[in-house]
């Protein structure tokens, strides 16, 4: 079976910056990437995440910071010494060769012998299996199946680090998910670093070790999914990666999650509400339903309640109050 | 009466005298020459035995064929190198280049021949200057020999060549190349491995295109070869107008027609498969 590199692949980046003539794409960005772990940068576009992953790969040059593997500047290695796996965006497969010989291409071009090479190549297309597919030509696969190849041919040649440039966004919403659990196991199973940038929450919150909120070329905020979502920094890391409602109090800013706010209601809840006001509109989603609600003070909420709860509807132009758990409102910094 | 009318769009009415005048002017002559060629001066396939049986008929065509296939090599090979060069500069130099190959496409080809006798003739500027300084003793043969007009033929081919090559090259997806670096493949094996097959449509379109293009050249090989190296359409020439064989000319065309039909035909099987190749990524 895969045997990782297991005593390498952590990537440290030092105070990385790139400049197009005068424009800042990324801006002194520190970052430490553990050895075996999923890292996800996660931003809208023009954040400066491809950008930074285009660097880690070595196709673009860095302006001022350093590059290391496993504490060694790599700034100055072209990109075909690296030794970096990478998934593109739109996969780019050569699509003049077959399955095998896309996936067997980085042993080839390293003249590895013809048997090697067919052993390694078969095990990759049992990993991903593709093993039927072998023969085909890359126009002949449907986009999850040529994902699924360029995966095989970045793995193939047991790189330290994956590097991987929106990889599913090509592919439509169900798969997405398919390919997502796929990916993860197969992270486990090879244990090799993935570098995953993407712009989809969703993806980045279910598959990630660790994700990097990046905005205008900085880092707004790094952790683990669930301090990301629990414990947002900023504003923009809260409204970014699932929806917040933002409190102005007299101390600052809070944000508070749609989900953790319970609705009544006016005078059937039990003890103090929150607040008090009235219902807005309400949008039906199946599972959960949408109310924008209106404060008496004048501020703009919205609550997501889960559909079986609201079981004595609540309707447009009601009153109704305001309940949340203490600690569900999020004081945010600056 | 109205079945048929029912059955033809009325708009060819409107198109009739013109495929008429183009089947009138156009394929009558050609049928005309195909016609000549079985039956002057005498019925049957006598013009194309002489095809067999003359040795000079026989070194016409080998010559032609072997400064075509020379031709096509070397504007391929030149125009790949120009046309790389364009899709891979900035944006500013590439519309200079394309502006440049524009300005020499469009330069009347008498022009451009006689250019080259000024700048390598027995007596031309490039002659001149190495005798002047002293670095050749007697002029060198540039020009009325078949280096000539392969140097000729060369230059007016470039543009062809370019063309679709550039073409083929713009539409390619440089993230491909960029898959094949990171793989470990180095500059090389990326071109010989990736680059070069992905742009082989496009080397064979423009090489077919200047094969068949220079079969039929006339002003070149006429000027630059200086009568001594005869190509077939300018013996084609001969025969109409010198020797009056007009059978043996016409044999002449029709086979040059039917060899470029054929190629043709071959040309758009390969575009189609190209278009197979190349349509997903």
């Amino acid at each position: 079976m895969f045997e990782a590199n297991s005593d390498k692949g952590s990537l440290q980046v030092r105070d990385v910056s790139k400049f197009f003539g005068t424009f800042c794409a990324v801006n002194g960005v520190d970052l430490e990437i553990q050895r075996g772990e999923f890292l996800t940068l996660l931003g809208p576009s023009g954040s400066g995440k491809t950008t930074l992953l285009m660097m880690i790969a070595g196709f673009l040059d860095i302006t001022s910071g350093d590059i290391a593997l496993d504490g060694t500047s790599i700034s100055g290695v072209p990109a075909e010494k690296r030794n970096f796996g990478m998934v593109f965006q739109g996969y780019a497969l050569f699509p003049h060769m077959t399955v095998r010989d896309n996936i067997g291409y980085a042993l080839s071009v390293r003249k590895r012998p013809e048997a090697e090479i067919r052993e390694k190549v078969d095990e990759m297309l049992d990993l991903v299996q593709l093993v039927d597919f072998a023969d085909r030509k890359p126009g002949q696969l449907s986009g999850g199946q040529q994902q699924r190849v360029a995966l095989a041919r970045a793995l193939c040649f047991e790189p330290p680090v994956l590097l991987l440039d929106e990889p599913l966004g090509a592919l439509d919403k169900k798969l997405r998910v398919e390919v997502q659990d796929q990916l993860k196991d197969i992270h486990k199973r090879v244990g090799t670093t993935f570098i995953y940038v993407t712009h989809d929450q969703e993806e980045a919150l279910s598959m990630s070790d660790r994700i990097v909120i990046m905005r205008d070329g900085a880092i707004e905020q790094v952790g683990t999914p669930y301090e990301l979502y629990e414990k947002p920094a900023n504003e923009f890391a809260a409204g970014f990666l699932g929806k917040s409602n933002f409190l102005q109090r007299a101390d600052g800013v809070y944000a508070l999650r749609p989900e953790k706010i319970d609705i009544r209601a006016s005078g059937t809840g039990e003890g103090e509400p929150r607040l008090s006001g009235t219902i807005q509109s309400i949008t039906y989603f199946g599972s959960m339903q949408r109310i924008m609600f209106l404060t008496n003070g004048g501020e703009e909420l919205e609550v997501d309640i889960d559909s079986w709860r609201n079981r004595d509807p609540l309707e447009e132009g009601q009153s109704a109050d305001l309940y949340w758990d203490k600690g569900a409102a999020v004081k945010l910094e600056g | 009466m109205s079945a048929l009318r029912r059955h033809i769009h009325p708009g060819w009415a409107l198109v009739a005298p013109f495929l008429l005048l183009v089947a009138a002017l156009y394929l009558g002559p050609i049928l005309n020459i195909l016609w000549l060629s079985v039956t002057d001066p005498e019925p049957g396939l006598g013009n194309y035995q002489k095809l067999f049986e003359s040795d000079s008929l026989l070194r016409i065509f080998w010559t032609t064929i072997r400064i075509c296939l020379i031709t096509t090599v070397g504007s391929v090979f030149l125009g790949y190198s120009i046309a790389y060069a364009m899709v891979h500069c900035h944006e500013k130099q590439k519309s200079y280049m394309l502006t440049l190959l524009l300005v020499s496409f469009w330069i009347s080809i008498l022009v451009r021949t006689f250019s080259w006798l000024m700048l390598l003739g027995h007596r031309g500027l490039v002659n001149n200057a190495l005798e002047g300084m002293g670095v050749i003793a007697e002029p060198i043969a540039f020009m009325r020999n078949e280096l000539g007009v392969l140097i000729g033929m060369i230059h007016y081919m470039i543009p062809y060549a370019v063309l679709p090559l550039l073409v083929n090259m713009q539409s390619l997806d440089m993230r491909v190349m960029n898959a094949s670096r990171n793989l470990g493949a180095t500059g090389s094996q990326t071109f010989w491995r990736i680059y070069l097959p992905l742009t082989t449509p496009g080397i064979v379109a423009s090489s077919l295109l200047i094969f068949i293009l220079s079969l039929g050249f006339y002003v070149t090989p006429a000027v630059l070869g200086g009568g001594k190296v005869l190509m077939i359409a300018e013996y084609i020439s001969v025969q109409l107008l010198v020797t009056l064989k007009w059978g043996t000319a016409a044999m002449l065309a029709g086979l040059m027609l039917f060899g470029v039909l054929a190629m043709l035909y071959i040309m758009s099987r390969f575009m189609k498969l190209s278009t197979v190749f190349g349509g997903s990524s």
